[in-house]
């Protein structure tokens, strides 16, 4: 069990956040134009990284708004947490965004 | 034959050779299985030494004619999640394509341990799934009338039935037994014997086992795979088969491409010994926890994983609270009995929940990976398509549903909704 910072909230117990997956993943302007190979790619791929990972988590029993995280899948430890719409920070292994 | 000259010949496991090492006071037990130094090159190369990946080594020697195949694994064998679930047996899922590679599975487990002469314990005591919910009431007959036509057994119970087979069962509690679905033909097997099995049986066939040789690498020409990078050097391959679990997608990273899976955390829990008390296997979707008993007392239970990528090999504690809790509800007798281990293993989740058995971008080299939650009760049938598979270069029919491509064509195998949250 870990403990979660919201960017809204504070520091809260993870029991209360759900999580949302891989970050940063656009949704194709125009879907309609994409191949199978494209759309497969877009809703079935993922990162899975050994190392860093920027993630989305929701506050489900909090405020209930959706931010970002990045964390260290093989220590778990959280590297970082931001709102939305907001620039992930630089951590070194990280490769963000798709 | 240059084959047969590797060959390993290994004695007979009997009653006799029994009495004869019991007489020695088991001093002299002979080396199960040998540690070469690895060739320069193989014409297969299997990438994990898991249950998976060993079994997919003993059919391509035993049924492809194959010999000259190395099984490279980072750790020791069967140290990865075959020997970290929860040694559950079945074949009840909703889909045609699931229910024929597991019930392929079924059936060579039913012999496994003739045809290896190794005893791997295969226990088919019946594995009763619960109801709890009028949904639930449907999913199981939706489910075991799907498993009667694809000629899987399946038998409903009432509550009382269910109560029958565990009378300690409080059929009345938070969320109320409706009713069961009871798999005869399942049951549960011991996971190290299927891997030491498999290697013993692969080795007297002439198969290299090689431990601690971790794959850093793949070397790729035009496409084609020549063989793996390793801790050990390099290692020429014809043709590669990388069964791993935990680790596909950094894998196939190496490779160049990318899979549909995404690796968990999934933890279980065994109790203190206790003399017999469960006889089956009792498996429960709503309040998510199954549970059975090992002949060694200790209960073997599992609940569901932790929703996000890690690579720790630690679950998070509430899980532990959400295994406990309706363990206690449905069998309150087990409530003062303290758990002694606990653990996690990584599972690599597709979205479908069905494995990725499938040719990849690179020519020659094969995956089978992906069991998410499930895959020991398909460690026979899974490594024998896949043999059949990279013997021929084409898929085995059996396999061939499971490709990468369903991700294209939206064919998929969606037994997340359908089967079993619980595997």
């Amino acid at each position: 069990m870990f403990l979660i910072k919201c960017p809204y909230c504070g520091e809260r117990d993870m029991t209360e956040f759900g999580h949302g997956g891989e970050g940063h993943i656009v949704r194709p302007a125009d879907p309609s134009a994409l191949s199978d190979e494209e759309w497969g790619d877009y809703v079935f791929f993922r990162k899975s990284p050994k190392g860093v990972h920027y993630e989305r988590w929701v506050h489900t029993h909090g405020c209930r708004r959706w931010f970002n995280a990045v964390r260290d899948t093989v220590t778990d430890q959280f590297l970082g947490f931001y709102k939305s719409g907001e620039q992930p920070p630089e951590i070194d292994g990280g490769e963000q965004g798709q | 034959m240059a084959a047969k000259s590797q060959v390993n010949p290994k004695s007979k496991f009997s009653i006799f050779s029994l009495v004869r090492n019991a007489l020695s006071y088991h001093q002299n037990w002979e080396q199960q299985w040998r540690s070469p130094d690895p060739k320069s090159n193989y014409d297969v190369i299997i990438v994990g030494g898991g249950a998976h990946g060993l079994a997919t080594a003993y059919y391509l020697a035993k049924e492809c004619g194959i010999t000259n195949v190395a099984v490279l694994e980072k750790s020791w064998i069967g140290g990865g999640n075959t020997g970290r679930n929860t040694t559950i047996v079945r074949s009840n899922y909703l889909w045609d394509e699931s229910a024929a590679i597991y019930n392929h599975s079924v059936n060579l487990w039913e012999n496994l341990s003739q045809e290896l002469n190794y005893n791997v314990m295969f226990s088919p005591r019946g594995l009763l799934h619960l109801a709890h919910t009028v949904h639930d009431m449907q999913e199981i007959q939706r489910r075991g009338n799907s498993n009667y036509l694809n000629g899987v057994d399946a038998e409903f119970l009432t509550p009382a039935q269910c109560k029958q087979m565990v009378p300690f069962m409080n059929i009345n509690c938070r969320y109320p037994v409706m009713g069961g679905v009871l798999q005869r033909r399942g049951g549960t097997a011991r996971h190290d014997a299927v891997a030491w099995g498999y290697a013993r049986a692969a080795d007297a066939l002439g198969v290299d086992i090689i431990q601690n040789c971790e794959v850093t690498g793949f070397r790729i020409e035009n496409g084609v795979i020549k063989g793996c990078e390793t801790t050990r050097g390099y290692i020429g391959g014809k043709k590669v088969g990388v069964v791993v679990a935990g680790h596909s997608n950094v894998v196939a990273g190496m490779a160049g491409f990318r899979l549909p899976i995404e690796s968990t955390p999934l933890q279980a829990f065994v109790s203190e010994p206790m003399k017999p008390v469960i006889d089956c296997v009792v498996m429960s979707n709503t309040v998510h926890a199954y549970v059975s008993q090992s002949d060694k007392g200790e209960l073997v239970i599992g609940g569901s994983g932790d929703p996000f990528v890690s690579y720790s090999q630690r679950g998070c504690f509430d899980q532990v609270e959400h295994v406990v809790g309706p363990i206690v509800e449905l069998y309150p007798i087990f409530s003062r009995c303290r758990m002694m281990r606990q653990w996690g293993g990584i599972t690599d989740v597709t979205l479908d929940r069905s494995p990725v058995i499938s040719k990849t971008p690179v020519e020659n080299m094969f995956f089978n990976v992906g069991w998410g939650t499930g895959g020991f009760k398909a460690t026979p049938g899974s490594g024998h398509v896949f043999a059949h598979s990279i013997a021929k270069g084409e898929m085995h029919p059996i396999a061939a549903p499971f490709s990468i491509d369903r991700h294209y064509t939206g064919a998929l195998i969606d037994e997340a909704a359908a089967a079993a949250v619980a595997h």
